[in-house]
């Protein structure tokens, strides 16, 4: 069961290491031989940014042939199937039988797995929390042999360690979530422009009762009066059935694009056009679910549009301050650096606490923000965020992180020295050992 | 909406073959050797909404089950219109060569066991006059070649099994498709080392389909195989045989 894959790598690319690939196709009764300096990783669908998806040195368990459906009740809306499973694989068999997943990334190619070592959240956490709260129960096959059914009542420390583990508690080999009640795949929402972050805010305060999704876009090269200006998009599940429409056609990146397609320039003309597209500060419509929830999707293999070089993802959260303080100052400095984010993406989370130890949504607001790799240009800003989100008291996540220093690792994470007794002293990652056991820092 | 028996069910091709089948409204009765895989084949395909007549785990190598597995099969779909032959080996072929034994199995499991299977099917079709027979063959039965000519040569015969029963059953109307992968990423390929020509088992699976309902008599998946092995056929046996394949 050996495969030399020539790289699997993280949807960053900034991190191409070494490592032994061993695919699995069916629930393992037991993990692999290790060689004896060797840990073990499980890898999903690699949409992990930096390195918490990776092991240098080691080996990666390919996961997505356990790709089996298990269980579904019809009537509860409750779902058992194999961790490989992808969340688009879910939808297309639960949508036409009135059930959408509690929780969607920006993604819908990411494996149930990954959603839960992860513990993701989505657009709804304002008032749904995380994946990870749906989770019922779930198997995690650990080195010792040993297979744990652990769910929030039974084995209940390694549920909470193994909901946002990163991977580390163990192969998770099959979970059981609880569904979300909808009429079909379509979404009404309706997309507001604002010119300043300030009254990004307002809006999202405004929207928070009468929304179950909110997201927004914002433009990052924009300075001044119009700090932080973007497109607030907002939505609820439409009561409408209307006709299950068949699946789209998919453009694939099929190779690097050079390094320097996306610049400041093109950013900035795509920020700009993107900004305008909409003359009316206000627009409503019903859409599909997947242009809602998954715009990337529609291009495959879109990180390819980054070169060679790669790029970063730096996601932060930092509290509510009356004054909002630092998500302004993080957009005045991202701005003044002159390096454009072509993807930049704010959004509240709210206050319901996560059964994950580990998990890194906590009420505040969030900003993602995607970078061209451009070396210790871009890591020199990183540094300065950093100490905003330090000093803040945010935090950073790990799925989409390359960077983080260890120090602040271990305060976002309080309660990482407790998860360290539940990780099976054969699993490990590059991100692991640089975050919990000072090895170095990658990229 | 044909009744479909499938044979080697849990198979990565078969399983996204099945997939495609019974999302379309086949009636399934599934053969496999391993209860523990079979079933979770089973409850896969019913979760996505699959119509699974019944099930059956048995070792195809033993050929005095296969009377009773066809009857069971027969009573279960209550009637056969689509047969997809789908289990298969790729044993070590150097173990093959200093043991016969080993290499007889591997014989018996891609070639036999096939023979023994497709003589219950065939008179059956035949008498029904109708019903489409489709089996998993491989390009490596086109030619004989140092790394793997035991599986090859299984393979090969089988091949020319088939293109006999379809010259025998042109006449009542029973289709019999020859299904010729290249490489496939599955777990019968787990140990080699990928490359660019390596398909997805769904992609493979797509072509399966599709080739039935377009009443082929032999496919190559992907197509551009076609191509790789008219070359490797062209090639004069004086030069084959000093190549390193
Ligand atoms: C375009 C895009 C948009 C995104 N949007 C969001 C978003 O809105 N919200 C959000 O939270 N995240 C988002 N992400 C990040 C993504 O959801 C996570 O990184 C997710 O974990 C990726 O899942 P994966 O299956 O690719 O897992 P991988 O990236 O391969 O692995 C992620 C982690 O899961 C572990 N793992 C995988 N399978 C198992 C298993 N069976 N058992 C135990 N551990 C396992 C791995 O060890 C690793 O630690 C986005 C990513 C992309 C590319
Ligand atoms: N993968 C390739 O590159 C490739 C290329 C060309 C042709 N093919 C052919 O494609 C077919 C399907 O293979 P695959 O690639 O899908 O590999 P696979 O997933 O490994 O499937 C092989 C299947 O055959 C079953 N099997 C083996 N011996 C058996 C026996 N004695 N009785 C019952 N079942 C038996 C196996 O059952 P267990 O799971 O119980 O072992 C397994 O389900 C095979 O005929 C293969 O020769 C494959």
């Amino acid at each position: 069961m050996q495969n030399h894959t020539p790289h699997v790598e993280s949807w960053g690319r900034t991190v191409i290491v070494p490592q032994r690939v061993i695919p699995l196709f069916w629930q393992p009764k037991k993990l692999p031989e290790l060689d004896e300096q060797e840990t073990l990783l499980p890898y999903g669908e690699g949409r992990s940014y930096g390195d918490s998806c990776l092991n240098e040195g080691g080996v990666l368990l390919q996961t997505r042939g356990m790709n089996r459906f298990i269980y579904f009740d019809e009537s509860q809306g409750i779902l058992r199937c194999e961790a490989g499973v992808r969340l688009d694989e879910i939808l297309e068999v639960t949508i036409p039988r009135g059930w959408f997943i509690p929780v969607s990334p920006g993604t819908q190619f990411v494996t149930l797995g990954g959603a839960i070592a992860n513990d993701i959240h989505g657009k709804n956490h304002h008032v749904a929390g995380t994946f990870g709260r749906y989770v019922r129960a779930m198997e995690v096959l650990r080195s010792d042999g040993k297979r744990w059914l652990c769910s929030p009542q039974e084995n209940s420390d390694l549920f909470g360690a193994t909901i946002g583990g990163l991977g580390l508690t163990g192969l998770v080999l099959w979970a059981e979530i609880q569904m979300k009640r909808v009429s079909g795949p379509w979404i009404d929402q309706e997309t507001v422009r604002f010119s300043h972050v300030d009254d990004f805010f307002k809006i999202s305060e405004d929207s928070e009762k009468d929304y179950e999704y909110s997201v927004s876009w914002i433009d990052t090269l924009a300075q001044g009066k119009h700090l932080g200006r973007g497109h607030f998009m907002r939505g609820n599940h439409s009561p409408q059935k209307l006709d299950y429409s068949s699946k789209p056609k998919k453009i694939t990146i099929p190779c690097n694009a050079p390094n320097w397609l996306l610049n400041t320039f093109t950013v900035r003309s795509f920020n700009f056009l993107y900004y305008h597209r909409q003359l009316a500060t206000q627009k409503r419509n019903t859409v599909h679910y997947r242009p809602f929830f998954y715009p990337l999707d529609a291009v495959l293999a879109w990180n390819k549009l980054y070169g060679k070089r790669g790029f970063f993802q730096y996601q932060l959260v930092v509290p509510f301050k009356n004054d909002r303080e630092p998500i302004k100052e993080i957009l005045r400095l991202v701005a003044k650096s002159g390096m454009a984010s072509f993807l930049a993406v704010l959004k509240t989370f709210g206050n319901i606490p996560s059964p994950g130890w580990m998990s890194f949504p906590r009420e505040g607001v969030t900003l993602a923000l995607d970078f061209p790799n451009q070396g210790s240009k871009t890591r020199k800003l990183f540094e300065e965020l950093d100490r905003i989100v330090r000093t803040s008291q945010g935090a950073l996540y790990p799925a989409k992180d390359a960077t983080m220093l260890a120090e602040d690792f271990q305060k976002f994470y309080p309660r990482w020295q407790e998860f360290q007794k539940w990780v099976d002293p054969k699993f490990s990652s590059s991100f692991w050992r640089r975050v919990a056991e000072g090895q170095g820092s990658n990229g | 909406m044909a009744k479909t028996l499938i044979l080697g069910a849990t198979s990565a091709i078969a399983i996204e073959t099945a997939k495609i089948l019974s999302d379309r409204g086949d009636a399934l009765f599934l053969v496999a050797r391993s209860p523990e895989k079979l079933e979770s084949v089973r409850c896969d395909l019913e979760v996505r909404g699959g119509k699974i007549a019944g099930t059956l785990s048995s070792d195809l190598n033993d050929f005095s089950t296969h009377p009773g597995l066809m009857k069971k099969a027969l009573e279960a779909l209550q009637g056969l219109d689509l047969v997809l032959i789908a289990h298969g080996t790729l044993g070590d072929q150097k173990a093959c060569e200093q043991d016969f034994v080993l290499a007889e199995k591997e014989i018996r499991t891609n070639f036999l066991s096939c023979v023994s299977l497709l003589t219950l099917i065939s008179n059956k079709m035949e008498q029904e006059k109708s019903g489409t027979i489709a089996v998993i063959s491989s390009v490596a039965g086109d030619r004989g070649r140092q790394s793997n000519y035991i599986y090859g040569s299984a393979k090969g015969a089988l091949n020319l099994f088939l293109q006999g029963l379809r010259n025998r059953m042109y006449s009542s109307g029973v289709m019999v498709l020859t299904i010729k992968p290249g490489f496939v990423d599955t777990p019968m390929t787990a140990a080699l080392k990928k490359n660019f020509l390596f398909a997805k088992p769904d992609q493979i699976g797509r072509g399966i389909v599709k080739a039935i309902d377009r009443k082929k008599d032999v496919v190559y998946l992907p197509c551009f195989w076609w191509g790789i092995m008219a070359i490797i056929k062209a090639i004069p046996e004086k030069i084959f045989k000093r190549l390193k394949l």
